[in-house]
C-alpha cells in the first residue's frame, strides 16, 4: 500500500432500493463520500432508517435483492471494489474486511463449535491447518479474553454468556487478519459494564494489530469514547463529517447540533432539546435540504435547493447552506 | 417531599427451581428480589438502575401485583397490596399502570388506538360508550396526539407516537403510579428527548408518580428525583439523583458510572473496569454479592453481608467502605 492513499475511500456512493416494477425508488444511500486511513476509527452515526446499515452492506457489496449500488466508487487498499467479480469479493470479505454484527446469537451458528466458527476465516483465507490453526484459535480467544480457551473452544455458543459471545464474534472477525473491521451496533445488546469491557477490548486489539474500525451506531457516547472521526448521516446523506473533538465542540450542521443537545448528560437536569417532527420517510423525501422541515435555523434557500458539501478544512465538511457563508468569509 | 404513595418493606420474590417436569421437588430458590425497601412519594420519579438479572423487572411485576411476593409488604396509600382481593385489587390496578419498553409489541396490531386506550376504561369504570370515547380523546390530546387518531391502527404510527399511545393507555384510568419499564430504550435518539420531556410535563400537570426502570444511567438520572441501584436482587445504594451522580459511593455504582458513555470526547471518567459478568442469581456469592467483582474487596466482604445504612442525609449505601 502506498503511504499517500487512504485505506478506504468511498466517493459519491449511491445505493438504491427499487420497489415494485421499479416504480418506487428508495435512495437509502444517496451520494456519500468519506475516507478512512489505516488504523483509524470512524463513527457512522444516525437514526434508524438513515442508511447506516445499507452503507455497511454496500461496502461489502452484500446488498439484499432489491438493493443495488447505482453509482460511485469504493476504493479499498488501492483497488476498486466495484470492479471485483463475486469470487474476488468473496476472497476479500473476511480476509481484508470483516464485520461484527449487532446480535451475537444471530451471527454465531448454534450447530458449530466455537473452534469451527473462529477457525473458518483463518482456514480459508490464511490457509492455516491442523496445529497452527488450533494455535491460532487459542491465541485469538486469549486475545479476546475468553478464559481457558482450549476447553471453551470445543463448546457451543449457547454455553456462553452474551458478553462472551460478542467477544467470540470479535475473534472470528480478527481471524482472517483483516485491515478493516466494520462493527454494526456491536454493543447494543450488552449490559453497560460489559459494554465497557468490550469497547476497551476493541481498543486494545486495535493498538496491537493496527486494524481500522468503522463503528456504525446511534449512540453518540460510543463515538465520543472510541472514534477519531465521525460522519453524521441523515436520510441517506452524510450531513456533517470531521474530527470527533471538533464536531462535538463546534457542530456546524443544525442536525448534529440538535442531536448533541437532545441526549441527556450525567448530572445535568436541564431541559433536553427536542427536535420537532419525525425522521423523514425515505420514499417521500422533502424538497431542498432533507432536514429543513425539522431545522430550527431554516430559511428560504433550504426549502428549494439541496445544499452541497461545504468543505471546512481538515477533512471537515457540512451539508448546510449556513456553512457556505463561513466558507465565503474564510 | 410530599406524602408517601407507595412503600415496600423487605420485599422478597423467590422463584423455585424444581427437579422433574411437573411438581418436582424444589431443589433451590432463585432470589430474584431479596429484601428490598424503598418509598415513592406523590409526584416523584424513582429510578431503578442495574444490569440484566438484577431484579428490576421482577420488582416492577411485584408492584403491579402480577406476581405474589414471597415475603415483605407493599403499601399503597397505607394499604397492604399483597393482601388485596377481588374488588380492592381491581381498584389498586386501576391506579397503578405500566408502559413497556417496545411499543411495537405492547400495542395489539388488530385493535384501533381508541379500543386500546379505552380497554382499561371498560374494565375499570362504568363510563358510557360516549364517555369512553371522550376520555380517549382527552388522554390522546394530553400526550400530544390529535383526538381523531383514535380511529387508526398502531401500524400507522411511528415508534415515538406508539410510545405516546402506550402512555395514554396508562393515563386513561387516572393512574397515580406509572411503572415505566425502559420506555425510551427502543426509540431513536431524537425521539427519546420527546418522550422524556412529555413524561416530565405530564408529571408536572397531573402530579403522577413514576417508577422509571432503565439501564441508560444518563436518561434515568435526568428524569428521576431519586435513584435505586440494584445488584443481584438487592439494593446497594439509594440517593437523590444529583447526589448519586456527583458522589456515588458503592463500588458497583461507581463502576456503573465509569461504564456509562461520555457525552463529549474530552469527558474524563473514573477508570473502573469490572472483571467478569453478573453471577447467576441461582447461586449468588456469599457475603456481599458484589465481592467477586469488586476492586476494593476486603476479607469481611465474602463472609458477612453489609447492611443498607444512611451515610449522608437521604443517601443510603450497603458497603463496608462507608
Amino acid at each position: 500500500m502506498t503511504t499517500a492513499e487512504p485505506l478506504l475511500e468511498v466517493i459519491d456512493l449511491q445505493a438504491y432500493f427499487h420497489g415494485f416494477k421499479g416504480q418506487r425508488v428508495v435512495k437509502a444511500v444517496d451520494g456519500i463520500s468519506f475516507t478512512l486511513n489505516a488504523g483509524e476509527t470512524m463513527g457512522l452515526v444516525g437514526e434508524s432508517g438513515c442508511g447506516k446499515t445499507t452503507t455497511c452492506h454496500a461496502l461489502f457489496r452484500l446488498l439484499p435483492g432489491a438493493g443495488q449500488i447505482v453509482g460511485g466508487s469504493i476504493r479499498f487498499n488501492g483497488e476498486d471494489l466495484m470492479e471485483k467479480s463475486p469470487g474476488e469479493m468473496r476472497a476479500i470479505r473476511g480476509r481484508d474486511i470483516a464485520m461484527i454484527l449487532q446480535d451475537p446469537m444471530a451471527s454465531l451458528d448454534p450447530l458449530f463449535t466455537i473452534f469451527d466458527q473462529v477457525a473458518e476465516p483463518a482456514y480459508h483465507h490464511r490457509r492455516l491447518r491442523r496445529r497452527t490453526l488450533k494455535q491460532r484459535v487459542v491465541d485469538l480467544l486469549t486475545s479476546v479474553r475468553i478464559p481457558s480457551p482450549e476447553i471453551r473452544m470445543s463448546e457451543y455458543p449457547h454455553q456462553m454468556s452474551g458478553g462472551m459471545r460478542q467477544r467470540i464474534v470479535g475473534a472470528t472477525a480478527l481471524s482472517g487478519e483483516p485491515m478493516l473491521i466494520v462493527a454494526d451496533e456491536p454493543t447494543t445488546n450488552l449490559d453497560v459494564t460489559i459494554q465497557l469491557q468490550y469497547l476497551n477490548l476493541l481498543r486494545d486489539i486495535q493498538k496491537e494489530t493496527g486494524v481500522a474500525l468503522i463503528f456504525v451506531t446511534h449512540n453518540l457516547g460510543i463515538v465520543a469514547k472510541m472514534c477519531d472521526k465521525v460522519a453524521v448521516m441523515y436520510a441517506g446523506k452524510i450531513v456533517e463529517q470531521g474530527n470527533v473533538r471538533e464536531i462535538y465542540n463546534n457542530p456546524q450542521h443544525p442536525y448534529t447540533e440538535a442531536l448533541l443537545q437532545s441526549i441527556p448528560k450525567l448530572g445535568d437536569k436541564s431541559e433536553l432539546y427536542v427536535i420537532p417532527g419525525q425522521p423523514p420517510n425515505l420514499a417521500e423525501l422533502p424538497t431542498g435540504c432533507y432536514f429543513h422541515p425539522r431545522c430550527p435555523k431554516v430559511f428560504d434557500q433550504c426549502r428549494s435547493e439541496s445544499p452541497p458539501d461545504f468543505p471546512l478544512g481538515d477533512g471537515r465538511a457540512s451539508k448546510c447552506w449556513l456553512a457556505s457563508s463561513e466558507v465565503a468569509s474564510g | 417531599m410530599a406524602d408517601t404513595l407507595l412503600e415496600t418493606k423487605d420485599l422478597q420474590k423467590y422463584f423455585p427451581v424444581t427437579s422433574g417436569l411437573l411438581l418436582g421437588r424444589v431443589k433451590a430458590w432463585v432470589k430474584a428480589v431479596d429484601g428490598i425497601s424503598f418509598t415513592i412519594a406523590q409526584g416523584e420519579t424513582l429510578g431503578i438502575v442495574g444490569e440484566s438479572g438484577c431484579g428490576k423487572t421482577t420488582t416492577a411485576k411485584l408492584i403491579l401485583a402480577q406476581e405474589a411476593a414471597t415475603g415483605g409488604t407493599i403499601e399503597f396509600r397505607g394499604q397492604d397490596v399483597t393482601s388485596l382481593r377481588k374488588r380492592d385489587l381491581m381498584d389498586y390496578r386501576k391506579s397503578v399502570q405500566i408502559v413497556f419498553q417496545d411499543p411495537f409489541s405492547s400495542l395489539s396490531p388488530r385493535m384501533r388506538v381508541g379500543d386500546i386506550i379505552g380497554e382499561p376504561l371498560e374494565v375499570h369504570t362504568n363510563l358510557s360508550k360516549q364517555g369512553v370515547k371522550n376520555r380517549v380523546g382527552e388522554v390522546l390530546e394530553l400526550v400530544g396526539l390529535p383526538a381523531d387518531d383514535a380511529r387508526l391502527f398502531p401500524h400507522e404510527f411511528s415508534g415515538g407516537q406508539r410510545q405516546r399511545i402506550a402512555i395514554a393507555r396508562a393515563l386513561s384510568t387516572e393512574a397515580q403510579l406509572i411503572v415505566l419499564d425502559e420506555p425510551v430504550s427502543a426509540l431513536d435518539v431524537s425521539i427519546r428527548a420527546h418522550i422524556l420531556s412529555l413524561l416530565e410535563e405530564l408529571q408536572r400537570s397531573l402530579g403522577v408518580s413514576y417508577l422509571f426502570i432503565g439501564h441508560d444511567l444518563a436518561a434515568v438520572a435526568h428524569i428521576s428525583h431519586r435513584i435505586v441501584v440494584m445488584y443481584l436482587g438487592k439494593i446497594v445504594e439509594i440517593a437523590e439523583s444529583l447526589e448519586l451522580c456527583n458522589n456515588p459511593l458503592h463500588p458497583y455504582t461507581r463502576a456503573l458510572f465509569a461504564a456509562s458513555l461520555p457525552s463529549h470526547p474530552d469527558e474524563e471518567r473514573e477508570e473502573i473496569v469490572l472483571s467478569g459478568e453478573v453471577p447467576s442469581a441461582l447461586n449468588p456469592p456469599s457475603g456481599c454479592h458484589f465481592h467477586p467483582r469488586c476492586p476494593f474487596v476486603m476479607e469481611k466482604c465474602s463472609v458477612e453481608e453489609p447492611e443498607l445504612k444512611e451515610v449522608a442525609p437521604d443517601h443510603f449505601v450497603a458497603c463496608y467502605l462507608h
